[in-house]
């Protein structure tokens, strides 16, 4: 057991820190996964992942043979200071998933088109798979892809795509044998240029009233044969590979971290009328006992990174990682509105909002952070069925 | 980083877990719940054949010269089985006692003695205020020539019935602050004076009373240097907190091999219940919680081990751990239905054991206080 990391990993954490105080403009800030609202801020997101790809950084966690620098650790820790500070620039999509995707199953020809440009930060890639009716039950998705001499005739909708109103490229899961049994035996992983006539995307609000993700339709999208990645209905295996190049998940809990860091600066100040939240014994034991769990959450996810780092493949214990983390990030919204009292129902820039410390986001994100990419039911199922090997019901 | 174990590690906690199985069985410990000594001399020497009591005690006075972080795998294991007996008392609350704060000749008696396995030891701290801050240390200690006299009542000193010997804290004099004027004195359980009562806790430990009625000790028997014991007493109070920290992850870990055994192999409506997604979940919640609170716990005992300050770590360790053991005996009773609340069954061994261990070296509300002053609120 040792807690530390080498100074070659604190050295180049100071240097991001460094870099994003250097590049981004001051002030700026984005919501969790480094998600941007207006174009301008798109712009900014823009420019920061070509500094990031100019200095190596963008895809430091890829193997060398790929121009990578083969350091997964170094990748863990450049997702957390970059969401811890709230900077944009990071390409989960593209270099986190598909690349890796790309690596293992891809030909040559795809190699050799796609991941240059990955690793440059010259394209925006979204992920297709989530649909109406496949949420949490993937396998159960109906977007069909049929031959039609060297095409595929794409028609259907997705649903949850992030980034789908910036891509350029989407890497898509469409049903390309209906009768397979198991059903994802009957998908097929393809890349769709957003270009393609009939695509159709339409942006959905979160709560958080946030354009993070859209609706996408595809109305005879005609996508050419070779840009199947791996066997035609063996897309499932490239979809898990793609999904499990980065599982630490440490991006989606560095900003419920900063925001602990916050509450606890806040509770120091004087509010107005008197009363200094951090004196309080109760607002005590509840910062103390957030800032425990995510101590907690940061250590199940460097568990997660060492794993991977020592080229091993963490299954339940990325599943561990993940509903502890998602549910630390909850409760660190849960105690933001217990000690800001009415004080917590304030967004960002409202009068008498505080200038740092604004929970009622962090609220409205928490509530998606046990739902999205493998909700708490689903990780505890995995962690049941696969780690502990209880009997399927 | 490392998240793993040492091989040599790995294989302490093999051979531990191996002379446990034989040697504390389940039926054994629920024997030594009702029983005067609540330990058995015989497993008491083999573990010091075995090097166990010593295993942390450096080398020149007769211990293995292993870590902190080395004793904690073996209190892991000990949790695991729940194992009876002064081991705890003897080796961490007296034993670092000594090697924190002894003289030469002190260590040389005391903890030779300690890693033979021929001496059982205990702390006497908490008073009937049961409460580990130093304005709770009333005892006091009145010089008298190449003497002290010690009168008061010390409460909840682990196996005090059983030790050769005590570390005691008493006031001898009136500070500015609480802290100030502490000693730690070594003294023979059996001193005149000296009045030993078990108390009845809901696991059977020997947590007892001792009452000091004109108990008359030598100026040698002074631990460390006179009014500057505090300092001292807070380290050993951090290590034990992390070594209770240690067992009760081994604790949580039994508790969770046992539910999702009898998950799979009881049988209601046709099925394991473990096949039923509430029973599932359950054992998730369980599984969920050990793993946390292993990590924190190893970094607290990490940081000890190599000498490091740790009292976030160790107040982060304890105050989850506290709760997240609690949490986990409750599951796993839920998962054993009826059969897990009779007495003879294993399952309430651990709750028992995880109500003892959350007040231990402070509540988890207590250690959330500490946090709090650590982050500066």
């Amino acid at each position: 057991m040792d807690f530390k990391f080498t100074p070659e990993q604190d050295k180049f954490r100071q240097e991001i820190r460094d870099f994003v105080k250097k590049e981004l403009p001051p002030g700026f800030e984005t919501g969790v996964g480094g998600h941007v609202e207006t174009d301008e801020e798109w712009k900014v997101a823009r420019a920061m992942t070509k500094k990031l790809a100019e200095k190596g950084w963008l895809n430091i966690g890829w193997p060398r043979e790929y121009g990578g620098q083969d350091n997964h650790m170094f990748s863990v820790i450049l997702n957390e200071e970059m969401n811890y500070l709230c900077a944009p620039g990071l390409d989960f999509g593209g270099v986190g998933m598909l690349a890796p995707a790309l690596m293992k199953h891809g030909n040559e020809e795809q190699k050799k088109e796609h991941l240059g440009r990955i690793a440059r930060g010259e394209v925006v890639w979204c992920q297709g798979w989530s649909e109406p009716e496949a949420g949490s039950d993937l396998p159960n998705l109906k977007t069909r892809a049929v031959e039609d001499g060297d095409y595929y005739v794409i028609n259907g909708q997705k649903v949850w795509t992030s980034l789908a109103h910036h891509a350029d490229w989407c890497f898509l899961l469409a049903k390309t044998n209906p009768d397979a049994q198991p059903k994802h035996r009957g998908i097929t992983f393809i890349l769709v240029d957003f270009k393609t006539p009939g695509i159709t995307i339409r942006p959905l609000v979160t709560m958080a009233k946030e354009r993070s993700f859209s609706e996408v339709f595809y109305d005879n999208v005609r996508v050419p044969k070779k840009n199947v990645v791996g066997e035609v209905n063996g897309g499932f295996k490239v979809a898990m590979t793609a999904a499990g190049f980065e599982r630490s998940g440490i991006y989606r809990i560095a900003l419920a971290l900063r925001n602990v860091d916050r509450m606890i600066e806040w509770s120091k100040k004087p509010q107005p009328g008197g009363y200094v939240p951090a004196k309080d014994p109760v607002v005590r034991q509840k910062l103390a006992n957030i800032y425990i769990e995510g101590r907690i959450s940061r250590m199940l996810a460097y568990r997660v990174a060492w794993l991977q780092s020592q080229g091993l493949e963490p299954e339940w214990e990325a599943s561990v990682a993940r509903v502890f983390g998602s549910e630390f990030q909850q409760h660190s919204a849960e105690v933001g509105s217990q000690i800001m009292g009415l004080r917590g129902m304030l967004m960002k820039g409202s009068k008498w909002a505080d200038e740092d410390c604004n929970m009622a986001l962090q609220a409205m994100l928490g509530i998606g952070a046990t739902i999205a990419a493998g909700t708490s039911e689903v990780q505890r199922n995995a962690i049941a069925l696969r780690g502990l090997e209880l009997p399927r019901g | 980083m490392d998240f793993g174990f040492t091989q040599e590690q790995e294989m302490l906690r093999t051979s531990a877990r191996d002379f446990l199985t034989t040697e504390c069985p389940p039926e054994l410990v629920k024997e030594l719940a009702e029983d005067e000594k609540g330990y058995k001399p015989e497993m008491w020497a083999k573990m010091a054949e075995l090097g166990w009591q010593g295993l942390a005690i450096p080398e020149q006075y007769d211990g293995m010269g292993m870590t902190f972080l080395d004793l904690s795998v073996l209190l892991e294991e000990m949790g695991r089985a729940v194992c009876p007996g002064p081991f705890f008392s003897t080796v961490v609350l007296a034993g670092f006692a000594i090697l924190e704060a002894g003289s030469e000749a002190q260590k040389k008696e005391y903890l030779s003695k300690i890693a033979g396995g021929k001496a059982i030891a205990t702390l006497a701290i908490t008073e009937p205020s049961a409460s580990y801050d130093a304005a709770a240390i009333t005892v006091e200690a009145k010089a008298d020539g190449d003497n002290y006299i010690i009168n008061g009542t010390k409460l909840f000193v682990d196996n005090a019935s059983n030790a050769d010997f005590m570390v005691v804290a008493a006031r001898t004099r009136q500070g500015k602050k609480a802290e100030d004027g502490i000693t730690l004195f070594v003294i023979d359980g059996k001193a005149p004076g000296i009045t030993t009562t078990p108390l009845n806790t809901i696991a059977g430990t020997k947590e007892c009373e001792v009452t000091f009625d004109e108990v008359k000790v030598s100026k040698d028997s002074v631990l460390g240097e006179v009014d500057r014991g505090w300092p001292v007493i807070d380290r050993v109070l951090e290590k034990a907190a992390a070594a209770k920290c240690a067992e009760m992850v081994g604790g949580m870990q039994a508790a969770l091999d046992m539910s999702v055994a009898y998950a799979k192999e009881r049988v209601q409506f046709g099925k394991p219940i473990g096949s039923f997604q509430a029973i599932q979940h359950h054992c998730a919640n369980m599984l969920i919680d050990v793993e946390g609170s292993r990590f924190i716990t190893y970094q607290a005992a990490w940081k000890l081990s190599e000498g490091m300050e740790a009292t976030m770590e160790v107040s982060m360790a304890k105050a989850w751990v506290s709760e997240a053991y609690r949490r986990v005996a409750r599951l796993g009773h839920q998962i054993h239905g009826g059969i897990g609340f009779c007495m003879d069954h294993n399952m309430p061994l651990y709750f028992k054991h995880s109500k003892e261990a959350e007040s231990l070296f402070g509540t988890a509300d207590w250690h959330r206080e500490k946090v709090a002053q650590e982050l500066g609120l």
